[in-house]
């Protein structure tokens, strides 16, 4: 029925995006330490080691694995037996599933076949990124309830409350990379992203939609719970948040979700802003510059290359997130709430009304 | 293949369906209510609709059962006191009148066989777009009003509660 | 296109497996050595009193409401979006009726205080008074 070739190609994609992913994931819990303790003067993780070599701390990462796996997980007495249960799965399930649609490379043509370097290219696209985020909130909600436990039910509601706020703005502010591209596909908007804008810049989503890239990263760190809008874990009020009651392995799998989350939302960033797996000025056949420069390079290179940009800016944003974190204070909660319904959700239906003006008027001027 | 899966998540629909009526913890009927809508996004993407399938779990399942699972928290009845419903005379009567209602259209549906396939690219988001802004236009606006008037509502009965 | 959401239906299946394979390695190495003390809820090494499934604040559920009506919103802005540009003026200001009407619903929401999470006390009797 479906092609052996096929099915190896789609198991293989599955396989490379997945390792991809989880190693950001285990790579990232080392950089956030490290970022912090080298923005505070301190050294960070530096005693796991194997046979004496510690390598910056990088086996701690692997240490806390196997520590979450061996301790003892427990379940409150007061706690919902099933719900406490499954709130961890709730959390960690829709962060697995928005890996399936960013795509980490351009088609490549093997055997005479075309593979596109992407889980699944749906032509909901975009849509199926919300919907699947969107889902995020069960694991908090139930999490917090579930413990039946003050911190983690206050953190549980401040956090889904908060989720949903931003999941408006969120969902706004793509709108105008999708009037500029004229398409749902994130395919198609990394190709669309292929073009020159007045012949000297990519016509990269940062650049023709600077205010909808400020409100979609605002939205996506609330989303995904980071500082400044880490409220909702906020140590010195609310102990651990919605996970206060969770240990161990379960408790991991609320990290893992947060981390997933993250690298996803770099690669979400890297595609609809910053050309996915764009090359400035590098076209199928080589560099083609805006002076009439040309370089030619061989096909290989060029797909090393554009795979190697996706990686960069992701490994890029992945950092922004930590940077981010050590730099800025945390919002009171009201500010967040304000900031959410009274700026952010004005500003991108200001910006869809702008970008429609504009395009419009592009339209009818001809250029 | 894609018979089987029809009825897979069909059975998975109503699986979930009679799972929520039947539960006793609101929260387990909502849990099972997120997975009856989950299994009719999937019927809906079979049935190449995949623009309302996005939309079915965005707004149903992202959206609406927050809503439920808030005000199943508000409430917040302890378990111990959980009102239980009892299976009344009437209430077999629904059951017998729902078999027939579902006879009924599976005889409708047989009579006006369903439309042929309808081409892989009808249910797509431009497909839907283009549709809303031509054809549908009127009903499109009225929405505007209708959810205008679903804040303005949904604010006033919150605010006696206040 | 079927072929894609079946490759997400096994990613999906492979996800949980993944999870619940993991979740069985731990529950077959760790230990289990439950104490009273243990299992009690945390509440910063005082003993718990009370239950917390207690009644909230209606700020949240007023918050889930206004979230409905504005998902809807933005989810029937999407198909417009791909496609204004071909459909041209026209299509622009619809899309500009539809959006100013549920301004008007924002609007509203503003000036009742709604979306304040904490209402100044200077509000308060002022409310009162008004209704």
């Amino acid at each position: 029925m479906i092609p052996l070739f096929d099915l190896g190609v789609a198991v293989a994609r599955v396989a490379v995006f997945f390792a991809f992913v989880f190693g950001l994931v285990v790579v990232m819990t080392w950089v956030e330490r490290k970022g912090a303790a080298y923005m505070q003067d301190r050294r960070g993780p530096n005693r796991a080691r194997i046979l004496g070599i510690t390598l910056f701390g990088m086996f701690h990462p692997l240490a806390d694995a196997l520590k979450f796996l061996f301790k003892e997980d427990f379940i409150p007495d007061n706690a919902h037996r099933l719900f406490y249960q499954l709130a961890p799965m709730f959390a960690l399930a829709p962060a697995i599933l928005t890996m399936a649609v960013v795509p980490f490379g351009p088609p490549v043509t093997i055997a005479g076949k075309t593979i596109s370097l992407q889980i699944a290219d749906l032509n909901v696209g975009i849509l199926y990124l919300f919907a699947v985020s969107g889902l995020a909130v069960y694991g908090v909600v139930l999490a917090g309830w579930s413990s039946n436990s003050k911190y983690p039910l206050l953190g549980g509601l401040r956090s889904s409350a908060q989720m949903i706020s931003y999941e408006v703005s969120l969902g706004l502010s793509i709108m105008g990379i999708l009037m500029v591209f004229q398409a749902i596909r994130l395919s198609e908007i990394v190709l669309g992203q292929g073009e020159l804008l007045f012949g000297i810049l990519p016509k990269w989503g940062v650049f023709v939609q600077p205010l909808g890239f400020v409100l979609f990263l605002t939205a996506l760190y609330a989303e995904a719970n980071r500082t400044p809008f880490d409220l909702p874990e906020g140590e010195s009020e609310l102990v651990a948040g919605y996970h206060t009651e969770y240990a161990s392995f379960k408790f991991s799998m609320f990290m893992m979700a947060e981390y997933i989350h993250m690298v996803v939302g770099a690669a979400v960033i890297a595609t609809l802003f910053f050309g996915g797996w764009q090359f400035p000025y590098l076209a199928d056949k080589g560099f083609a510059f805006p002076g009439g420069l040309s370089v030619t390079v061989p096909a290989a290179g060029v797909l090393v290359l554009r795979i190697g940009s996706f990686i960069g800016k992701t490994l890029f944003f992945c950092w922004l997130y930590v940077w981010v974190r050590w730099t800025i204070p945390r919002f009171r909660y009201d500010q967040v709430m304000r900031l959410g319904w009274k700026v952010m959700l004005p500003l991108s239906l200001l910006n869809i009304f702008v970008t429609g003006l504009v395009l419009l008027l592009i339209d009818k001027g001809g250029f | 293949m894609e018979p089987i899966l029809f009825i897979i998540f069909g059975a998975i629909a109503v699986g979930g369906a009679i799972m929520v009526v039947t539960r006793k913890h609101p929260m387990s009927s909502a849990l099972y209510l997120i997975l009856t809508l989950f299994a009719v996004a999937a019927l809906f993407v079979l049935r190449q609709a995949h623009f309302l399938a996005a939309i079915q779990v965005i707004v149903y399942a992202g959206a609406v059962m927050v809503l439920f699972i808030f005000v199943i928290m508000l409430i917040n009845v302890p378990e111990n006191k959980l009102p239980m419903e009892r299976l009344t005379g009437l209430r077999l009567l629904g059951v017998v009148a729902a078999g027939f209602l579902i006879l009924e259209s599976a005889i409708l549906a047989r009579r006006f066989a369903m439309p042929a396939g309808s081409t892989a690219d009808a249910g797509s988001v431009q497909a839907v777009g283009r549709a809303l802004f031509t054809d549908y236009l009127l009903a499109f606006e009225i929405t505007s009003v209708l959810l205008l008037a679903a804040v303005i509502g949904a604010i006033a009965l919150a605010k006696r509660k206040i | 296109m079927l072929t894609d959401f079946a490759t997400v239906l096994v990613f999906m299946v492979l996800g949980a497996v993944t999870v619940a394979l993991l979740l069985l390695v731990s529950r077959l190495v760790q230990p289990r050595d439950p104490t009273p003390v243990k299992l009690s809820t945390y509440e910063c090494g005082e003993v718990p009193f009370g239950s917390s499934w207690v009644q909230f604040n209606i700020r949240f559920y007023v918050v889930a409401l206004i979230f409905i009506i504005f998902d809807v919103e933005v989810a029937l802005l999407y198909p417009w979006a791909v496609i204004f540009q071909r459909l041209g003026m026209v299509a622009f200001v619809e899309a500009f009726v539809f959006i100013v009407i549920l301004l008007a619903g924002l609007a509203y929401l503003w000036k009742e205080g709604d979306l304040d999470w904490v209402r100044t006390m200077q509000d308060a009797p002022a409310r009162k008074e008004g209704k």
